[in-house]
Formats: C-alpha cells, sequence, structure tokens
C-alpha cells in the first residue's frame, strides 16, 4: 500500500457522527499494520473549530466553502473526489451511510480508483483485502483488490466508534476547492413527534417482510401492548406505507435498545441491525434458518411468526 | 419530462442461497430472480413524476437472466411508454460493468432524469446509479425518498438517519437514487401485465458484456453460521411460545413469573 489513509468524516449540526468515529478507529488499526499516516477529510463551511474533536487523526484536510455548509451530495463527492485524485492517499474510508453513498463512487470513478462497498474489515497487512456482505447479510464475501490504492464503502460496527473518538489538536492543511454546482440544499426536516417514541419501550415486537400484509400487523400490535412496548417495523414494512415511519429501526430509521426485541418475519440485513444490535436480549423468529437476524440474535425460532403470535397472545392472556 | 427509470433483477431475497463448486459465487443454476425492490420504488417515483408533469417513462435493464424481460413488460404494464432490454443472455455483471452498460445505452438519449434503486444487494463493487451519475458526470443525489418538479429542474428529499430528511435543487439532467418513492409501488394485474406483453412496447439493443475489471475479486463467499452467537429454541410453535413468555418474565417484561 502506498500513501496515507483517508477518512472522510460526516456531520450534522455540528456534531461528527458514530460512523466518522468508528472509521478513525478503523484507520488507526490499519496505520499500526502499514505504518500509512491517517487523515480526515472535513468538509463544511466554518468548520475549523470541530478539527479538535479529530484527534485519532495525524492531519485534518479542510474544505470550507459557503456551498458546502450543509451537505451537498453533487458538491461534496465532487470535492472530496478533487481532494483524492490530488493527494493520492491509499486507503479512502467512506461510511456506508446516506452522505457516504453519495460520495464513494464518485470518488473511486475520478482517480479510477477500485472501490470496495458493504465492506466490513480491511486487511492491509499484504496487499489489500476485505470481507463484505452481500445479499442483505445473508452471503459473507472474502475480495481482493488489485493494486495498491482503493476506496472502501465501509458498514456501520466494523470498529468501535470509542476507539476513535479522541480530542487532540492534528495537523490542519485548508485545501482550495472549486465546488461545483449541480445540487443545492434548501432545507432540512426533523422527524415529525407524536407517535410512539420505539427508543424508550421496555419490549419492542418487531415486524419485518415476513408480515406479508398491513392486516397482519394489528394481531402483533394488539401482542405488544399487552405487554406494555410497541410494534415497530424494519424498512420494507415502512416503504410500503403500513407502519409509520417513526416506527423504522435501522440505518435509515432509529435506533433502539430495548430490554426485548423480539423480530417476527425481520432477516436482519445489515442495515437493519445497526439500529438494534445493542438491545438486551433479542429474541429472533424466521422462516428461513438462514437468515442474518440469526446471527445477532440471543435466541432464536425457526418458525411460521403467524403459528406463534397465537399461540403468545393465549399464554400472555392466561397469565 | 422525458425520465429514465433502472431495473435490475436480483435474486430473490427471501429465497435460501446455496454456494457453487468452488465458493466463489452463488449456485446459479436453480436461483430465481426478482425485480431490485429499490428499483420498484424508482419506478413507482418516476410514474408519479409522469403524473405530476407529463412527459414519459422509459424502463431500461440488463439482459442478465430470463426474468428481466418479464420485469419490463411488468413497468410497461404499470405505466411505462417503453421498455428497453439491454443484451441478452449477458450473466452476472458487476456494478461497474453495468453502469457502463447504462452510461452507453443512455448517452444516446436526452432523459432529464434517471432513476435508480439506490442500491442492490450484490453491488460489491460500487452502487450503479452513483457509478452512473460519475460516469455520465450528471449531479446526483442519493437515498432520495420524494421528488417534485420545480421551474429549475427538481426538488428531492433525500433522507439523512432518525427520520432527518433535507431538501435539495437539482439540476437536470440529473441521476437519483431512490431509496422509498413517495407511496408504495403500485401492483398491477396480470390481465394488464398480457396486455403490455403485446404492445410492441418492448424493445432490445444488442450489447455485450464489457470487459473492463472492476479491479475487485470474489475470492471466496459463505454463508455466515447462523445463530453463531444464539441459543436457538427447538419444539413447535406451543413450546417456542411458553420459551419466550419465559425469557419475557426473565427480563422483567410482560407480567410476572
Amino acid at each position: 500500500m502506498s500513501g496515507a489513509i483517508l477518512v472522510v468524516t460526516e456531520h450534522l449540526g455540528g456534531q461528527f457522527t458514530d460512523a466518522t468515529f468508528e472509521l478513525l478507529a478503523l484507520a488507526n488499526g490499519l496505520a499500526t499494520s502499514t505504518g500509512a499516516e491517517v487523515e480526515a477529510a472535513l468538509v463544511g463551511a466554518d468548520v475549523a473549530g470541530m478539527t479538535t474533536q479529530l484527534g485519532a487523526a495525524g492531519r485534518v484536510l479542510l474544505i470550507e466553502d459557503p456551498a458546502l455548509e450543509s451537505f451537498n451530495p453533487h458538491g461534496h463527492a465532487c470535492v472530496v473526489a478533487g481532494l483524492v485524485a490530488d493527494r493520492e492517499p491509499g486507503i479512502v474510508l467512506v461510511p456506508y451511510t446516506s452522505t457516504g453513498m453519495d460520495m464513494a463512487s464518485h470518488i473511486a470513478s475520478r482517480s479510477d480508483l477500485p472501490l470496495v462497498s458493504y465492506c466490513q474489515s480491511i486487511d492491509a497487512s499484504a496487499g489489500l483485502a476485505a470481507t463484505c456482505q452481500l445479499y442483505a447479510g445473508k452471503i459473507e464475501a472474502d475480495v481482493s483488490v488489485d493494486g495498491d490504492r482503493a476506496v472502501f464503502a465501509v458498514l456501520s460496527g466494523a470498529a468501535a466508534a470509542a476507539d476513535g473518538r479522541r480530542d487532540g489538536s492534528p495537523t490542519v492543511e485548508s485545501v482550495t476547492v472549486e465546488v461545483p454546482g449541480g445540487t443545492s440544499f434548501t432545507g432540512q426536516v426533523e422527524p415529525e413527534a407524536g407517535d410512539v417514541d420505539i427508543t424508550v419501550q421496555d419490549v419492542l415486537l418487531v415486524v419485518g417482510r415476513g408480515i406479508e400484509s398491513e392486516d397482519n400487523i394489528e394481531e402483533v400490535a394488539e401482542l405488544a401492548e399487552a405487554l406494555g412496548g410497541a410494534v415497530a417495523a424494519s424498512r420494507p414494512v415502512v416503504d410500503q406505507g403500513w407502519l409509520p415511519k417513526t416506527r423504522q429501526v435501522g440505518k435509515s430509521g432509529l435506533t433502539v435498545k430495548p430490554k426485548v426485541y423480539l423480530a417476527l418475519g425481520v432477516s436482519g440485513a445489515p442495515e437493519h441491525v445497526e439500529g438494534m444490535r445493542d438491545s438486551s436480549t433479542i429474541i429472533a423468529v424466521n422462516t428461513d434458518p438462514q437468515a442474518p437476524i440469526f446471527g445477532v440474535a440471543h435466541h432464536g425460532w425457526v418458525g411460521d411468526l403467524f403459528d406463534l403470535v397465537p399461540e403468545l397472545a393465549d399464554l400472555l392472556e392466561g397469565s | 419530462m422525458d425520465i429514465a427509470v433502472l431495473l435490475r433483477a436480483v435474486p430473490d431475497p427471501v429465497e435460501e442461497l446455496e454456494l457453487n463448486d468452488d465458493e466463489t459465487d452463488l449456485d446459479r443454476d436453480y436461483l430465481g430472480y426478482v425485480l431490485n425492490e429499490f428499483d420498484d420504488h424508482a419506478l413507482e417515483e418516476a410514474l408519479l413524476l409522469k403524473e405530476d408533469t407529463g412527459g414519459s417513462v422509459t424502463a431500461y435493464a440488463i439482459g442478465t437472466s430470463d426474468e428481466v424481460e418479464q420485469i419490463l413488460v411488468t413497468a410497461i404494464a404499470k405505466g411505462a411508454d417503453a421498455a428497453v432490454k439491454l443484451g441478452d443472455d449477458l450473466g452476472v455483471l458487476d456494478a461497474h460493468a453495468q453502469s457502463e452498460i447504462f452510461a452507453a445505452a443512455l448517452g444516446e438519449r436526452s432523459h432529464q432524469a434517471i432513476l435508480c434503486g439506490v442500491q442492490a444487494s450484490d453491488e460489491i463493487d460500487g452502487q450503479v446509479a452513483m457509478l452512473l451519475s460519475a460516469r455520465l458526470g450528471h449531479p446526483h443525489v442519493s437515498v432520495v425518498v420524494a421528488t417534485s418538479v420545480t421551474d429549475a429542474g427538481l426538488s428531492v428529499t433525500k433522507e439523512y438517519w432518525a427520520g432527518i430528511t433535507a431538501t435539495y435543487d437539482v439540476r437536470l439532467p440529473a441521476v437519483l437514487g431512490i431509496q422509498a418513492a413517495r407511496q408504495a409501488p403500485r401492483y398491477v394485474a396480470v390481465s394488464r401485465i398480457r396486455q403490455a406483453q403485446d404492445s410492441g412496447a418492448l424493445s432490445e439493443v444488442d450489447t455485450v458484456a464489457p470487459a473492463s475489471s472492476s479491479g475487485v475479486t470474489i475470492t471466496a463467499i459463505r454463508i455466515p453460521e447462523s445463530g453463531a452467537g444464539a441459543e436457538m429454541i427447538s419444539g413447535d410453535e406451543t413450546a417456542a411460545a411458553e420459551q419466550i413468555v419465559a425469557l419475557l418474565q426473565a427480563a422483567g417484561v410482560g407480567g410476572a413469573p
């Protein structure tokens, strides 16, 4: 491998995301095996004050422009791609998040670098290799990368955020760039309050694709209520409009840590697991013995949720 | 507005997956393919945009498996004005190869908005939508959950996380990676699909698989050990329910033990 390890940071409302610190932790691990320097790209407007939070990086490459005050999909992608083309880092780490998905492919394309997506671990000790999750977490793949430089779009959980969260005074280098037009930020919308807050429930009954229809949710919701909890869902259920966005667990939804998380027909794609893996007790029910949810669950039953739910209701009614 | 939507066939997410003999790919002999769910949302959003503004929707898909033709015919039945199948029997293609084929096909046309699902479950070498925008040099937004027409182009809503969204003005032509349409994808009756089959709206363009490589090679795949950390409950649903209630009670929810 040649060149530095560059972490593309992500921030919202003046705060770096956990994904940023996870990547810094991952970068420091790779730095140990390669001897490369860890750099962080910080893009925004008036963000120089945030560099002290990036103590896990040796150097911060600071790009400031009024057009980059809020995340700007095409603008951010092009300026970071330009930075990578100019400085030629060996490894570029981009979070596989909403903002990272706008940037990774552009960075790789502009410098004609290989891009490894859905990445969960990287080995740079001899050449570049990685492990990735494919088919919504049902398959794990080892990949090798041609050449000695690449971009990695890294899934949440590849390293511990706590290991990358360090204050310090990294060297700060300002980089001047031209921001292309094309996309411009017009506003940010916070989620509507008013529905049940699934982040404070002791028990969540979470329905996934296996619930099959909107009508089937009622029975699960009643059971959740009987347990003093609430019904939540994975993304496919919310995308169908069967439950509101406020009930969605996962990467684009909410992160929850209930005492008991009962997953009913949830496959357990990485995007979902990201939002629930720290629950105290995870119980998974799925007809597919290969469902990745069983990899994160503490207890599992392979079977049909439609057989189980009435039995649970009967037992709880009797208790 | 002339809108393109890109559709891809992916292994059915509810099917059990098996590995090939040398464990470098899925055993694809009996594998069923379905429309990538995010592409289904992209199609829905494209149809909604057309309903808002007039114009046309053209669906494109690469001939990677037998199911592709049915996917395109279904798109016509749902309201696409035309459908184009790019090549036939091209087999498995990575995201770089797909974006190269789509870029060549779209470069000859003048679509103002190109919509594609934000991701697919097999995109190990990058997202087709965003690779395509880089190739075409068009502005892009990914993780889009709504679009609307403005005087200058499109206003799109992008989802960040935790229910937070942001809106952007986008200059056209542009590529959008769709996470979810404004409404659930529409259903279409089988009779309409049969009609669409005979509509003449489906055409095929000769296409060959690109020779270039993404630089990423899968050396081994495996099925993660299911339930590696989980204690599996055995027995029928009655036994399972009893054990789950015991677990609930041990955790202090669902009534006294």
